[in-house]
């Protein structure tokens, strides 16, 4: 523990120099670190210049309504890896899976991280809250929403990781029977980043933990409240598909030709155009491939109501319905009620002419 | 109706079955109303065929009758690049093909998006002049009634969303879409009940005209 | 509504492309680069990480930008590669943790890369630690000589 106290007051700087690593070793590092959080790379020296001062922030992890793959997700994280993210950028205080106290024990060091760090740590939350019912999901007998707001009371800011704590996300999908909220449906004093993804990214949770550990603050937000460098721009027009779409050559089933030869996969259902993530630049499994990469369309995970959103294999804006057999229908009506109104018309027409009285020269004579 | 994802699939969804019921049902019934109602029987000899020259017309009368260009070439030629525009838009931009392949099964090549992109640009500029002239010549504003500014409203709105949506100055994008599609629904419903109706009539009107000035054996 | 069981899978392996072309534009990032470099002494840097390559695109750069004379290896917190390209003044920088998974892999436009010039720092201290070997006895403890 006095160690660990030890490591929590060093910079980063004296951390790595204590355990012998060079300053091209830094260098290095701060490269991977610039690479990781989307910083271009002239920013390497100032990262490595805010790198050296830094001290690693206390971070508690709380777990609520969530499968564990964000978790999954940042134990996969390579550049830092989840020991270098462990050792080197945050103290780890509390994350239930991944800490070997349990029960009391874990409780205790939540509280004592809290009381430590008073006003300074950060809470990371994943997996939504229900509302419904605070039986619904607990922790050590205590609710979800009890555990939150009690830890987020003290903590310098919230970073929702994962679309269930960002935006509800599974639990929340319909009919929501736990009544599931977002993290920002119910933090609205404390700053809070939204790590969507199902899951995220591993570099972009490492990334965006990287970015407060470097510079001591959030990184800019898009109108979802989540960091621009990595949901900046969409799937789509980051897609190296994409020169097929604007050619209109597309996939028509999983692997073929088309799939094959890189075109478009918007007909199988692909959602990069809603769709705002990294996917295509970092990838996934270490920069191995992604998902449209392998033949697959987005699912959109990083996006609100992605679970929702009319299915996984049915393009973003065609219409739902059988266009074909209601436009038979409604077509036979029309016709059937154009008749209609045609021989209203006419039967109008025929009786006017009926009821017209010839007017004769003499007629007219008699009335002047 | 509480997220942006919601909204746009109640537009493709219900938003889009209630617009094409409106739709098809309006068009219809009009056209059949005009169609069923008929002419008076003409007893007069034919002086000449009627299909020939009504086809005809059909095709010359799409050319602008040179009187009228020379008065009003701004009109007229505003006219063409609107209309052009607004259909290389709509029926040459891929995800508009796909989504008539998808629920039509109707396919056609288009053509590459960032062409569209600029047509688009030049056919929301025109209509914008196009508007600007009708508040501003005494004539058209004479002319111009209620109908005539929703016509060009409705007719605008799909352009302006469209582009938007391209290229999504509106977040997030599921909200853009959304609008996009729904100021087209509006188009549909309004479509049968106003001047909009021409899109369909013309045919009818040119066709008459031509068959008529056949049977008198003159020239339309 | 479409599902999954609806799309056919048809495996085809003919004619699939090598890659996707997305080498080229980088290829010409470099030359103005190397211009820069050629008039005005300035270096470039390129993360590689930030391009969104498809299937085979990574590798069709690396190969048409070639292997020149210069092969280096640092070993520091992992082993990392980095060699001069065909191009002189082109090199490549493949950062790899000690897991010897990738964690950058960079263009540098330059004479020389970086993290390889010794720091001036590593220099004073490496002097330090010299002297100290050829003088071990004595207790001053600065290299440096004041002139």
């Amino acid at each position: 523990m006095a160690d660990h106290m030890k490591r929590f007051r060093q910079t980063l700087g004296e951390s790595l120099r204590e355990r012998g690593v060079s300053r091209r070793g830094f260098l290095k590092y701060c490269t991977a670190t610039a690479s990781m959080m989307a910083l271009p790379p002239t920013m390497v020296p100032a990262v490595a210049a805010a790198l050296e001062k830094a001290k690693r922030p206390s971070v508690i992890w709380l777990s609520f309504q969530e499968c564990t793959g964000c978790t999954e997700s940042i134990t996969r994280s390579h550049s830092p890896s989840l020991e270098n993210l462990i050792f080197d950028h945050i103290s780890l205080d509390y994350h239930h899976t991944l800490q070997v106290a349990s029960g009391d024990a874990a409780e205790a060091a939540r509280e004592a991280a809290m009381h430590e760090n008073e006003g300074k740590y950060l809470v990371v939350v994943d997996g939504s809250i229900p509302l419904g019912n605070p039986g619904f999901s607990t922790i050590a007998g205590i609710s979800n929403l009890q555990m939150m707001e009690e830890t987020v009371a003290g903590a310098a800011a919230v970073i929702a990781v994962g679309s269930c704590a960002a935006f509800g996300g599974l639990p929340q999908a319909n009919p929501n029977p736990t009544g599931a909220a977002s993290v920002s449906d119910i933090v609205h004093d404390k700053p809070v980043v939204n790590v969507s993804g199902c899951p995220p990214i591993p570099t972009v949770i490492t990334g965006v933990l990287a970015h407060f550990l470097t510079f001591g603050s959030l990184p800019e937000l898009d109108a979802l409240g989540r960091p621009m460098v990595f949901y900046g721009q969409s799937i789509h027009d980051r897609c190296y598909r994409r020169p097929f779409y604007d050619k209109g050559l597309f996939a028509e089933t999983f692997d073929d030709e088309g799939a094959r030869k890189g075109w478009c996969l918007y007909r199988l259902g692909c959602k990069g155009p809603m769709a705002y993530n990294a996917c295509a630049t970092t990838k996934w499994n270490q920069g191995v491939s992604w998902p449209v990469e392998s033949g697959h369309g987005c699912l959109g995970c990083s996006e609100p109501d992605f679970w929702d959103a009319g299915g996984f294999y049915n393009a973003l804006s065609i219409p739902d319905s059988d266009i074909i057999r209601n436009a038979g229908i409604v077509t036979a009506a029309g016709v059937a009620l154009g008749a209609a109104a045609g021989a209203l018309n006419r039967s109008t027409r025929a009786k006017a002419a009926a009821k017209h009285e010839t007017v004769t020269i003499d007629d007219l004579d008699r009335k002047s | 109706m509480t997220t942006p994802t919601d909204f746009l699939l109640w537009v493709r969804g219900p938003g889009f079955d209630i617009a094409l019921v409106v739709f098809i049902l309006g068009v219809i019934i009009r056209l059949l109303e005009v169609l069923v109602l008929g002419r008076k029987h003409d007893y007069s000899e034919p002086r000449g065929g009627e299909l020939g020259p009504g086809l005809k017309t059909v095709v010359t009368r799409t050319l602008p009758e040179t009187g009228s260009f020379k008065r009003a070439p701004f009109t007229v030629i505003g006219g063409y690049i609107w209309h052009i525009g607004f259909f290389i838009s709509l029926f040459l931009f891929v995800p508009h093909i796909e989504l008539i392949n998808a629920t039509l099964g109707l396919s056609w090549p288009g053509i590459a998006s960032n062409l569209v992109d600029a047509v688009a640009a030049v056919t929301i500029v025109t209509l914008i002049a196009m508007l600007f002239s009708r508040l501003t010549h005494p004539v058209k504003r004479y002319l111009s009634g209620p109908e005539d500014y929703l016509t060009w409203l409705v007719t605008f709105l799909p352009m302006l969303t469209g582009y938007l949506a391209y290229h999504r100055m509106i977040d997030p994008y599921p909200l853009v879409l959304g609008l996009h599609i729904l100021s087209v629904e509006v188009l549909m419903i309004v479509f049968p009940f106003t001047k909009l109706m021409h899109a369909f009539t013309f045919f009818i009107a040119r066709w008459y005209n031509g068959a008529m000035s056949g049977r008198r054996g003159v020239q339309s | 509504m479409q599902k999954l069981q609806d799309i056919a899978v048809r495996v085809e392996s003919k004619d699939v492309p090598l890659n996707h072309s997305n080498a080229t534009p980088i290829l010409h990032e470099i030359h103005h680069a190397l211009q820069r470099l050629a008039t005005q002494q300035e270096t470039t840097t390129i993360d590689l990480r930030a391009i969104p390559f498809g299937p085979g695109d990574e590798e069709d750069l690396l190969n048409r930008l070639g292997t020149g004379e210069v092969q280096i290896e640092l070993d520091s917190l992992g082993t990392s590669k980095l060699w001069e390209t065909a191009f002189s003044g082109v090199w490549i920088i493949d950062h790899r943790n000690a897991e010897g998974e990738r964690v950058a892999l960079q263009i540098e436009v330059t004479r020389v890369p970086e993290i390889i010039q010794t720091h001036p720092d590593d220099v004073t201290d490496s002097l330090q630690l010299l002297d100290n070997q050829l003088n071990p006895n004595r207790t001053e403890t600065s290299g440096l000589r004041e002139e």
